[in-house]
């Protein structure tokens, strides 16, 4: 049975790497792989989406209303965005960074309270972290995706696969200490 | 070897094994990684063209000489390379010629969703389409063998979920074609009057004949047989959502090759089925075509010509079944539109220009600047195509001066852009004496897709170093007045203000340039990363000035106006903006 991974979050926080090292462990894994993704206007502080689908065999590469088993938000307004992909049952994901959009931070439209609480009110399964905190921790801001994939990692008991080689191979040599305590923080979460 | 690939990764690996030797393109969501990934086989030359025309025009140079050649854009980039398409299909190849259109169901980043494949009768060129990352790269070794087989340039259709999605992709090795004799042939290559003639009626006679043989016979087109109850006519990225919700309970026809498309094929499997459905994105191509031949079929009935299909679509369309809901939450969720970057070297200009709303019309282009034109700085009034902020400027203030508006025209074009077909609309401008203004953003780079080179960036698409083209000496060149030219730096909001100002009084037309680079480009990130500013809490009014230039790194919560220090590169709009002088800037240029 396939599973299906959709992550979301904002222009410029690397969703797209965090699909790409995702996508590469799982095919080594030895499952069919499809990801897909929409970008374009995207790096200009749009809201991105990642979607990955695994299993046996994988025919559509797309997610719909109600269909993704885990829904990954790197910013939490973009999960609350997106819980209706989740499916009834599925896990949420989410970092609680906040990133105000332009017509919030313009004063056109407000940034909602109570997010988290919301979320956990509705979705039964919900794992949250402030990966900014802990990225910050270790002294690398932009390092707070790669802790998100290590608590992926952790929630899809997918720990097996040698992810520290991908992380490696993806990101410049300079950040790879880094990076790899961010993945091995997000995974002990 | 298996790779995880994207279809245009696997578009470029499929061009690499055919032994292509000549590709260019365009940068066009969702198609600009097919080049990317070509520059870095070193077996083949590959640049990045002015324009889609001009790269059709490149390949069918390079085809007629011997080489297998790809030429790529994104859906309306054919519309660019269409008069050149039309007449090469007349004239066919020597080596291979593959055109890719990578079409936008959904418009993620598009200004129109149109259906690519209806060119394909139009011009009367062999059509190829791909479902997967496998595909993309079989398809299009495929294509170049169908070109040099049947004559004729094929075009390569893929989507977006094509493009951009992943799929595992068995690797082969490299089939050095080479070059192909080229010999003198004025009937196939001189497009006059007589040999056109003679060209379309062989066209008609023998190449579509044996192109529709071909169709019916071709790999590319193949029937799934399972129950019998259902059958599915499919092609493309809808084949896959097809497969995904009725997997091998219902029978499929399969369409690889889609013009001309296969009849005899389509007979027999319409015979074969109970009930036929056609599912195909956007436009009904191949059912139009099916219920003209007389056979019975569903398709657009129940399925939308708008946007992308995708399994929850086809299964509610078919099935009738209504699928679960996810999770509803009971807050409002703001939108998240895109904005121009912290620090964009564009918002200073569309900030000047938003203070003569009134006075003035702007008429805007396709790119970055695009976001121009959203709130706070809503400073647009028309976004047509690549070009048309130049020209449609000229249109609007020739009506302006009939209807005695007193309004100016400022017309806004990025570098890129204006090399892709800026300059020939300020030719117009300048010849036929319009009176409009035309802002040219130079930010050093095509920033929009993704930052490619272009003709003003100093170097070419495969990194070497290439001659810059300068652009306020061209806007001379054109005719533009040394005196009718102000070359600013769009940070400084007083020379943003000036050249406003005298564009404003202009009795010809007038050129601003705005020179600065995007602040994404590596070289200037790192240029700028201790530059920041900040704001006084003690001086500031919360009077709101600087929320209006609409950046990212500026926010206001809970009535304390702060700057994002790190998204911030120091431009200083917001310190110029601001009437209390609240704002400071620290840091220094790393050298």
């Amino acid at each position: 049975m396939a599973k299906s991974l959709l992550l979301v979050g904002v222009g410029g926080q690397g969703t797209i790497l965090v699909s790409k090292i995702l996508s590469e462990g799982l095919l080594e894994e030895g499952y069919d792989v499809k990801m897909s993704e929409i970008h374009g206007m995207a790096q200009r502080g749009g809201s991105v989406t990642t979607q990955i689908i695994f299993g046996d065999k994988v025919y559509s590469p797309t997610i719909n209303k109600g269909e993704a088993d885990v829904l990954v938000s790197f910013e939490k307004l973009e999960a609350a965005r997106y819980v209706p992909l989740l499916k009834k049952g599925g896990t949420l994901i989410v970092n609680e960074e906040e990133m105000y959009p332009l017509p919030v931070l313009g004063g056109l439209e407000k940034y909602p309270d109570g997010i988290m609480e919301e979320l956990k009110d509705k979705i039964e399964k919900v794992i949250s972290i402030n990966a900014r905190v802990i990225a910050e921790e270790l002294g690398e801001p932009r390092s707070q995706n790669i802790v998100m994939l290590g608590l992926i990692v952790k929630a899809l008991g997918l720990e097996n696969i040698d992810w520290k080689s991908k992380i490696m191979k993806f990101l410049p040599e300079r950040v790879h200490e880094v990076n790899i305590k961010a993945f091995e923080r997000g995974i002990n979460v | 070897m298996k790779k995880l690939l994207t279809g245009n990764e696997a578009i470029a690996r499929g061009t690499y094994e055919a032994g292509c030797l000549v590709a260019s393109a365009y940068p066009g969501t969702p198609s600009t990684e097919i080049l990317e990934n070509i520059s870095q086989y070193e077996e083949i030359y590959s640049e990045w063209s002015t324009n889609e025309k001009v790269a059709l025009e490149v390949g069918a140079g390079a085809s007629i000489a011997g080489a297998r050649a790809l030429v790529a854009m994104k859906h309306v980039g054919l519309n660019v390379a269409a008069d050149p398409l039309f007449t090469i299909a007349y004239e066919g190849v020597n080596g291979g010629l593959v055109v890719i259109t990578a079409d936008e169901p959904g418009m993620h980043s598009s200004q129109n969703e149109q259906d690519n494949r209806l060119f394909a009768p139009h011009a009367k060129v062999a059509m190829v389409e791909p479902s997967d990352s496998q595909e993309c790269k079989d398809f299009i070794k495929h294509a170049f063998e169908i070109s040099e087989e049947f004559d004729t340039p094929v075009l390569f259709k893929v989507t977006t979920r094509v493009c951009h999605s992943k799929g595992t992709v068995e690797l082969g090795s490299r089939v050095e074609v080479g070059i192909k004799e080229y010999v003198k042939n004025p009937k196939k290559y001189i497009m006059t009057p007589a040999n056109a003639k003679t060209k379309h009626l062989e066209m008609e006679e023998t190449r579509i004949p044996r192109l529709m043989e071909y169709s019916n016979n071709s790999p590319l087109n193949k029937i799934e047989w399972n129950d019998r109850k259902i059958g599915i006519i499919t092609s493309g990225a809808a084949y896959l959502h097809a497969k995904e919700v009725f997997g091998d309970t219902v029978s499929y026809l399969k369409v690889g090759f889609s013009w001309p498309l296969p009849d005899k094929l389509f007979r027999e499997f319409a015979e074969g089925v109970d009930k036929l459905y056609i599912i195909e994105e956007n436009e009904p191509y191949m059912e139009q075509f099916i219920k003209a031949m007389g056979i019975e079929c569903i398709g657009k009935e129940i399925f939308s010509v708008c946007g992308e299909i995708n399994p929850q679509i086809i299964r509610e369309a078919i099935l009738g079944e209504k699928v679960e809901e996810g999770y509803k939450l009971d807050i409002e969720v703001p939108s998240r539109p895109p904005a121009l970057c912290a620090g964009c070297p564009h918002r200073g200009i569309f900030y000047a220009l938003s203070k003569h709303k009134n006075k003035i019309v702007v008429t805007s282009d396709i790119g970055c600047y695009t976001l121009g034109s959203a709130p706070p700085l809503a400073t647009g009034d028309t976004v047509i195509c690549m070009g048309a902020g130049i020209t449609a400027g000229i249109g609007f203030d020739k009506v302006n001066q009939m209807a005695d508006r007193g309004k100016k025209t400022f017309g806004i074009v990025g570098d890129s852009t204006f090399f892709h077909s800026g300059m020939t609309g300020l030719v117009n401008a300048v010849y036929n004496k319009s009176n409009m203004v035309v802002v040219i953003l130079d930010n050093r780079i095509t920033a929009m897709t993704g930052h490619q080179e272009n003709p003003g960036t100093g170097k070419s698409l495969s990194g070497v170093e290439a001659p810059q083209i300068d652009i306020e000496g061209l806007v001379k060149a054109i005719g533009i007045k040394e005196s009718n030219i102000r070359v600013i730096d769009p940070y400084d909001m007083d020379a943003n203000a000036n050249a406003i100002n005298d564009a404003l009084v202009a009795t010809e037309p007038f050129v601003i340039i705005t020179k600065q680079p995007c602040a994404l480009i590596k070289d200037v990130q790192k240029r700028r990363a201790n530059l920041y500013c900040q704001v006084n809490q003690d001086k500031c009014k919360k009077c709101k000035t600087c929320l209006r230039i609409g950046c990212p790194a500026i926010s206001m919560k809970d009535n304390v106006v702060s700057m994002d220090t790190s998204m911030c590169n120091g431009c200083t709009v917001c310190l110029q903006v601001c009437p209390f002088k609240a704002i400071e800037s620290f840091g220094e240029e790393v050298i």
